[in-house]
């Protein structure tokens, strides 16, 4: 893992569909820190996750990232029904190059599911192996949208131990979530940066996007 | 790439995943219109070729749908984006993928099926050669309009009205070099043009489908 990875973020605006949601979003997440999102539902937290992973264009601002750094977990675990745990994690072991599956494994709890397919997998499994393939992508930045929604007690300690590995390795995390993890974690709150969506920004932002 | 070929394949064989459904469809078009047409040999023979491409157009448009869209329903899409992949190779592999499962079937089978045509000798040989080359730039071109409509409900009849007016000329000329074959005439003319919508669909689509895609996941 690089461990030089610092993510940079200076007045970003995200929006949807040209409707600007938050604006001048400023932070630095420096490796080993945890950062964790707040904000009320619909506030955007998705939008800036999506736009800092790079699958949306930001409307305005910066965002300075190392290149190949992010893994991005969504609501969606990317899971395919048909095949195996293992075959689901295989799989993407191999588009990052890394051979840890078995240890990701064993360390999610998900050994003895092995060799099951992940149709069969409980909601709280699929999370899991959701999270799971975080591991294996072998990236530094983590952008996790409520990452434990359908997990149990024990299983947010494991993915919370997941990360403080992570991070005291050099890595880093942003996470929109609304449990306390009980990670050492510095709060970031996007409530006071909501955009106006009816005001003359949206306007200018839906032009934008139309002559973009 | 070749772990997300491999998956691809893979997955097509396992329930649900599609694989062979495009073949009977076709066997079952060639089938149907004998019936249809009445038992001469002789016209039956004269509208083989044309009639095997148009099964095959059809059969290969059957699977489009699925190209992307199931990995976008779970959340594969985007995480793809965000691997080491760059879209244009994926773009590739999809459609290498839906070739394999689907194109390269139709195109083996195709010379069996033509007997049912009553397609024989010169004939078979010539539809097998222009379905080898024709059918890679229908799953291209086909890759293409399934790009556009990921994301939306319903897409796959959105599908077939973008990439049937597209798949125009690929049949055209892949129909003509089958039946000038068939003819015993001249065909290396239709041929090299078929050749030439091939090779032009390999190197300008994967870059329109990429940032069809790109757009469609924002």
């Amino acid at each position: 893992m690089d461990k030089s990875i610092e993510m940079k973020v200076e007045n970003l605006a995200v929006g949807r569909s040209g409707v600007p949601v938050l604006e001048g979003i400023s932070f630095a997440l420096a490796p080993g820190q945890v950062m964790v999102l707040r904000g009320p539902n619909g506030s955007g937290k998705t939008t800036l996750l999506r736009t800092l992973a790079g699958l949306q264009l930001p409307m305005a601002g910066s965002i300075s990232v190392p290149g190949e750094s992010i893994a991005y977990g969504a609501h969606a675990d990317g899971l395919k029904s048909t095949l195996s745990v293992r075959e689901n994690l295989d799989f993407w072991a191999k588009i990052h190059a890394t051979d840890n599956v078995d240890e990701v494994l064993e360390r999610f709890n998900l050994t003895a599911l092995a060799d099951r397919p992940a149709a069969n997998l409980s909601a709280g499994q699929k999370r899991r192996l959701g999270l799971a393939r975080l591991l294996v992508s072998g990236r530094a930045i983590w952008l996790l949208d409520e990452p434990t929604v359908s997990l149990d007690v024990a299983s947010v300690e494991i993915f919370a131990q997941a990360v403080r590995d992570h991070v005291a390795a050099g890595g880093a995390a942003l996470i929109a979530t609304h449990i306390d993890l009980r990670l050492e974690a510095d709060l970031f709150d996007v409530t006071d940066l909501r955009a106006d969506p009816d005001g003359a920004t949206a306007l200018a932002g839906a032009f934008d996007e139309a002559f973009a | 790439m070749i772990a997300l070929l491999i998956r691809d394949l893979r997955l097509s064989v396992r329930a649900g995943g599609g694989f062979g459904l495009g073949l009977a469809f076709f066997l079952i078009v060639t089938i149907l219109v004998p019936f249809g047409v009445g038992p001469e040999g002789d016209i039956l023979a004269r509208i083989a070729p044309g009639i095997l491409w148009v099964g095959a157009l059809l059969a290969c448009l059957l699977s489009l749908d699925r190209v992307f869209q199931l990995d976008f329903e779970d959340g594969t899409l985007d995480i793809l984006a965000t691997s080491p992949i760059p879209m244009e190779g994926l773009v590739m592999v999809k459609a290498l993928a839906h070739w394999l499962t689907t194109g390269l079937p139709l195109v083996l089978a195709a010379p069996v099926f033509a007997m049912l045509m009553q397609l024989e000798g010169p004939g078979q040989v010539w539809l097998f050669f222009s379905l080898a080359l024709g059918t890679p730039a229908l799953s291209m071109i086909g890759s293409f309009g399934a790009a556009l409509t990921v994301g939306l409900k319903r897409g796959g009849l959105l599908v077939s009205l973008l990439v049937l007016p597209l798949y125009v000329p690929t049949l055209i000329f892949g129909a003509e070099a089958a039946r000038r074959g068939a003819a015993g005439l001249e065909a290396t003319t239709p041929l090299l043009l078929l050749a030439g919508i091939t090779a032009g669909s390999l190197a300008l689509i994967p870059f329109a489908s990429a940032a069809a895609i790109r757009i469609n996941l924002r």
